[in-house]
């Protein structure tokens, strides 16, 4: 209104637009040492009861975990349900939720670098962790669908006890090389990221054994300029080496399906669109984390509102994105006129023995993210965390739909057979989650669970433009990348 | 062993904030010392220029470990299926290198990972780093580098170092605390 008043007085000096106030990455002007001690802190002060409650049975769900494997090792690779023709099921299942779920790490500490998004330092620290241990539950699953375990290092590349080598043609194989080095490139990503960090824990810490191991794995960082310089053209490259293998490793899973000929796995829009429901799955479960881990550690002013905002409309782009997929699949499975492809998916989705599992992928994939056209939904923490939660079943039951329901019911109807999970499947899953929360809370305890150093950068007086004594006013950090848009704030009366 | 001797490491001052350091490192830059750094706890954007830092040569020993990583696969694949075990799956040639496009996922992949590592020993190797000690630790007061404060050091290696001439010139320069590090020998 104000501006349209004064454009009408022709004789005045151009009017420049008005810049907005970004929302601030860090709320309430908190100070560096502010940071620091907050985060610091969670890992020096006692943790929490709820930890401890969280942890236990943590613990104890990872024993129950060693203990099915254990059982599986005895016995045989039968005690989980898979019969012919389902020979891959909740072990594939899981193993493709699981290793999706560490892509938003990926995405968030590797493309939002690339593509400035300054927002990203306040989770990444915690969702590159969330990938790594995602990717240790992930591996477990292959590894012992082998059936003889002590066999496995058949996957690696030297020959075999008759001098035969691996199929490197086959998707199986890449998949060993994508999954580990996406396990490696992550385990280098975080650990670069760590070592500033880890720094000033050892600098904080008293003399002692907790400060000797910091110290080693700081590996005498004093934060010199000429090391920050090399610093930080290591991670640019990191970040650019890992966005690619991110795009990849989800792909090459994919070609796990896509290159069989099994009705309903062999389509080639199975690449983007598992690489979309990785960054999807992912996204919900580092909001699941990251909700509670803000609440209970006091960390509002660092995940503000603005950051779970942002990761909400992620989820809503990438679920919009899934249901393209969902419906393209269905569009060409028509439009292709092959009878087969046809069948596949009037048997997903209409009259198969697993039709509740199709809509139940549907509605929480498609239908729950849409919530997150408005802004009250993202805003609300209750509704980001229920929505997260229909992410994190609906992006396991399409795997479960794309793997289990297309092989009950592939080619020979004679041969068809409906899929029955037993307990050792349920355990076996469930306590991967207690694998998973285990590690989580760990690093919780003894690693700081946001990137001290990279959020201190972000700061408005981290500009060496910014002057100190003029602590108002426009945050120059946000108008470096504009230089055009270095306009004077208007004075309000 | 703790003797009475030490050894002078360099001048230490402190700053309070970026503006500050970026200020400070600008003027020594333009006073011609060659061995100084700036301490600070996260990278300032700019102050390679200001401290008048070459741009890493990271990036090319990433390339050739990118570039031996893709070699590395592409040898792996073609000697073991063509060479020592020719194995004939899916219809795809042996004979020669035709089957190449279904050795990409495996080449992408080394190419990654060899980069990867790459760039963290190059980066160690470039700064130096891990090292157990470094005289600078020795003041009390640099512990601060990694919470809040800000620091510019120049070592005794310098050229134009002198014990009071340098001190002189940082406290000119806006130094607070200005120190002389000195550790044990």
């Amino acid at each position: 209104m104000e501006s349209t008043a004064t454009a009408s007085n022709s004789s005045a000096a151009p009017i420049q637009p008005r810049v907005l106030d970004r929302e601030p990455l860090v709320l309430n002007n908190r100070s560096y040492s502010w940071i620091t001690n907050r985060i610091c802190g969670i890992i020096e002060n006692k943790q929490p009861m709820l930890w401890w409650i969280l942890f236990l049975p943590s613990v104890v769900l990872t024993g129950v975990m060693a203990f099915c494997f254990v059982y599986l090792i005895a016995t045989g690779v039968g005690v989980w349900g898979q019969k012919q023709p389902v020979a891959w099921a909740w072990d594939i299942t899981n193993f493709v939720f699981w290793i999706g779920i560490g892509h938003a790490g990926t995405l968030i500490s590797a493309i939002l670098f690339l593509t400035r998004q300054k927002w990203r330092t306040s989770v990444n620290r915690a969702a590159e962790a969330m990938t790594i241990f995602a990717v240790m539950c992930a591996g477990l699953f292959p590894a012992f669908h082998v059936g003889r375990v002590w066999m496995v290092w058949f996957l690696a590349p030297v020959p075999n006890a008759n001098a035969i080598w691996q199929n490197f043609k086959s998707p199986l194989l890449w998949d060993v090389f994508a999954v580990s080095t996406y396990f490696s490139v992550s385990v280098v990503f975080w650990f670069i990221g760590l070592v500033p960090d880890l720094a000033t824990l050892r600098d904080r810490c008293k003399p002692g054994i907790k400060k000797t191991l910091y110290g080693i794995f700081a590996l005498g960082w004093r934060g010199a300029n000429r090391h920050w310089s090399h610093y930080e053209t290591a991670y640019m490259l990191l970040a650019a080496l890992s966005t690619p293998l991110v795009l990849s490793v989800h792909s090459v899973v994919s070609f796990d399906f896509a290159t069989s000929v099994v009705p309903g796995w062999h389509t080639t829009i199975f690449p983007p669109y598992f690489v979309a429901g990785a960054i999807f799955g992912g996204f919900a479960m580092v909001l699941t984390l990251m909700i509670p881990c803000r609440k209970i550690y006091g960390l509002q002013d660092l995940i503000t509102a603005k950051h779970i905002d942002n990761m909400a409309k992620v989820i809503l782009l990438t679920g919009t994105i899934v249901g393209y997929a969902y419906c393209m699949e269905l569009f060409i499975a028509y439009y292709s006129a092959n009878y087969y492809e046809g069948q596949a998916f009037l048997l997903r989705a209409l009259h198969g023995p697993s039709v509740p599992y199709y809509y139940a992928m549907f509605f929480c994939n498609v239908i729950a993210p849409q919530l997150f056209w408005f802004r009250w939904a993202r805003h609300s923490m209750f509704w980001v965390m229920v929505v997260s939660m229909f992410v994190n079943f609906g992006m396991w039951y399409e795997r479960y739909v794309i793997i289990v329901t297309t092989l009950e019911v592939h080619m020979t109807p004679g041969a068809w057979r409906t899929f029955q999970a037993t307990w050792v499947d349920k355990v076996t899953f469930l306590g991967t989650f207690g694998f998973f929360m285990m590690n989580f809370l760990l690093f919780l305890r003894f690693l700081p669970v946001i990137a001290i150093g990279e959020v201190k950068g972000v700061l408005p007086q981290s500009n060496p433009h910014h002057d100190p004594h003029q602590e108002k006013g426009i945050q120059e950090e946000d108008l470096m990348d504009y230089p055009d848009r270095h306009v004077a704030k208007t004075v309000t009366a | 062993m703790s003797t009475t001797l030490k050894r002078v490491h360099g001048y230490l001052a402190e700053f309070e904030n970026v503006h500050d350091l970026y200020h400070a490192a600008e003027h020594v830059r333009d006073a011609g010392y060659q061995r100084w750094d700036c301490h600070s706890p996260f990278p300032i954007h700019g102050l390679d220029q200001a401290m008048g830092i070459q741009r890493s040569k990271l990036p090319w020993l990433v390339f050739c470990g990118g570039i031996t990583g893709t070699t590395t696969a592409f040898f792996l694949q073609y000697i073991t299926q063509n060479v020592l075990y020719p194995t004939v799956v899916q219809a795809k040639p042996i004979t020669a290198i035709w089957a190449i496009p279904a050795w990409f996922p495996v080449m992408f992949e080394l190419t990654i990972l060899f980069s990867a590592f790459t760039t963290l020993f190059g980066l160690l190797a470039l700064i130096g780093l891990p090292r157990f000690n470094h005289p600078i630790f020795a003041s009390k007061r640099f512990a601060k580098f990694s919470d809040d404060t800000f620091f510019v050091c120049i070592e005794a290696r310098d050229p134009k170092f002198s014990q009071e001439g340098t001190k002189a010139f940082l406290e000119k320069i806006g130094g607070k605390h200005v120190e002389l590090v000195e550790d044990d020998i």
